[in-house]
């Protein structure tokens, strides 16, 4: 099975980036989940955590609130502040 | 020692000890415009995603927003100048002006009221030295611009260009005038015009095969634009802020080296000057001696 290439942007900086199985966000509407093979979306993310389910375990980031697109199992996470405190393990 | 080789002595001094200061000015420029610059490469990840999504709506919605129509008669435009906080970097802040003051020339014959938005307080400065009345005004950090400031300036332009134009002081258009980083020894002014928004597509080109697939939008068209419209804005003023940021370091980097230049001219040219005195002063001393000594010998 393909995998999510998921890239994680700031407004100042490039965050995060590469491979992950799974991808959860929460939208307006809740929680956004993202599989290898998920339709194109582009949708509005509410201030939350977004997870990145990977090879080494589950990887969180908070964000204030952004964007998401996906298109071709590819994953942009937009946000204009992130904190990634806990992202590198 | 005559007078005159101490007054060269004490200007070669001071001459010295001011050509250290802008030596130090020149190196710190120089260190911190790598950082600028390195501050403009890292926010363009989310500039060309921003953009990307931004075009993808446009192409796939005839939708019209707030923000991208053209207003049918406009009477009052904003003029978003960035400056430095700081002098000493040449023409910098005084090409910026220059050029915004064209801009609100041109504006007024068209029969548009400028209405002046500041960074910088070169810029603040400018306008209270004559007078002239500031919608609103930023200084203190323009050598190192932060998101927060840039979405709140973004969130001020946005909100007042929403406002009605007569009734509530709103504007009918946002224009930017900034200094374009185009290398470390070229800067240009430059005047973009933010709102209504022109979506600029084409910064990345689409690849052959790589169309814009259809999104689906979460939660609905309106709602996405809505939100992503203003995050571009400020993205676009972020970006701008960057770019002049740079061009200020840059500017101010070579001013302080041709100041350096300068000083090194100005101690060489003071040194000869104060050999040229001693040497006179030796030549008068010794045919002074040698005066005296044939006097002496000719009394005998």
């Amino acid at each position: 099975m393909s995998q999510l290439q998921v890239e994680l942007v700031a407004a100042d900086r490039k965050v995060w980036e590469g491979e992950a199985r799974q991808v959860s966000a929460r939208s307006i509407d809740g929680e956004l989940g993202i599989l290898p093979g998920h339709t194109p979306i582009l949708g509005v993310l509410v201030e939350g955590d977004i997870k990145i389910h990977g090879e080494g375990g589950v990887r969180t980031a908070t964000i204030n609130g952004g964007f998401l697109s996906v298109d071709h199992d590819r994953v942009t996470i937009l946000a204009e502040a992130v904190d990634a405190s806990d992202l590198s393990n | 020692m005559g007078a005159q080789i101490r007054v060269y002595r004490q200007r070669i001094r001071s001459v010295s000890a001011t050509k250290k200061i802008t030596r130090a000015m020149e190196l710190m420029a120089a260190s911190r415009v790598v950082k600028a610059q390195q501050a403009v490469r890292e926010s363009t990840p989310y500039a060309r995603a921003i953009t990307r999504a931004v075009s993808a709506v446009a192409t796939f919605s005839n939708e019209d927003h707030v923000l991208t129509t053209e207003k049918e008669t406009v009477t009052r435009a904003a003029v978003v100048i960035i400056t430095s906080d700081r002098g000493l970097a040449g023409a910098y802040s005084s090409s910026v002006l220059k050029e915004s003051e064209r801009l609100i020339a041109r504006l007024r014959e068209e029969g548009k009221e400028a209405i002046p938005y500041l960074l910088g307080r070169k810029a603040a400065g400018y306008y209270k030295f004559r007078g002239r009345a500031v919608a609103a005004e930023w200084t203190g950090n323009s050598e190192k611009p932060t998101f927060e400031t840039a979405r709140e300036i973004g969130e001020r332009l946005v909100g007042d260009f929403l406002l009605d134009t007569e009734s509530e002081g709103g504007v009918d258009e946002v224009h930017i005038v900034y200094s374009r980083f185009v290398s470390m020894v070229t800067q240009e002014p430059e005047v973009i015009r933010l709102l209504p928004l022109e979506i600029v597509e084409g910064t990345e080109a689409p690849a052959e095969g790589d169309l814009f697939p259809l999104y689906e939008f979460e939660p609905n068209v309106e709602e996405v634009l809505d939100a992503l419209l203003p995050k571009y804005v400020t993205s676009r003023l972020f970006n701008a802020m960057l770019q002049a940021a740079a061009s200020e370091l840059a500017a101010r980097q070579r001013a302080m080296k041709s100041a350096t230049d300068n000083a090194e001219e100005l101690v060489k040219k003071y040194t000869r000057l104060a050999n040229q005195a001693r040497q006179a002063e030796i030549t008068q001393e010794i045919s002074e001696i040698v005066g005296g000594a044939s006097a002496l010998a000719e009394s005998k």
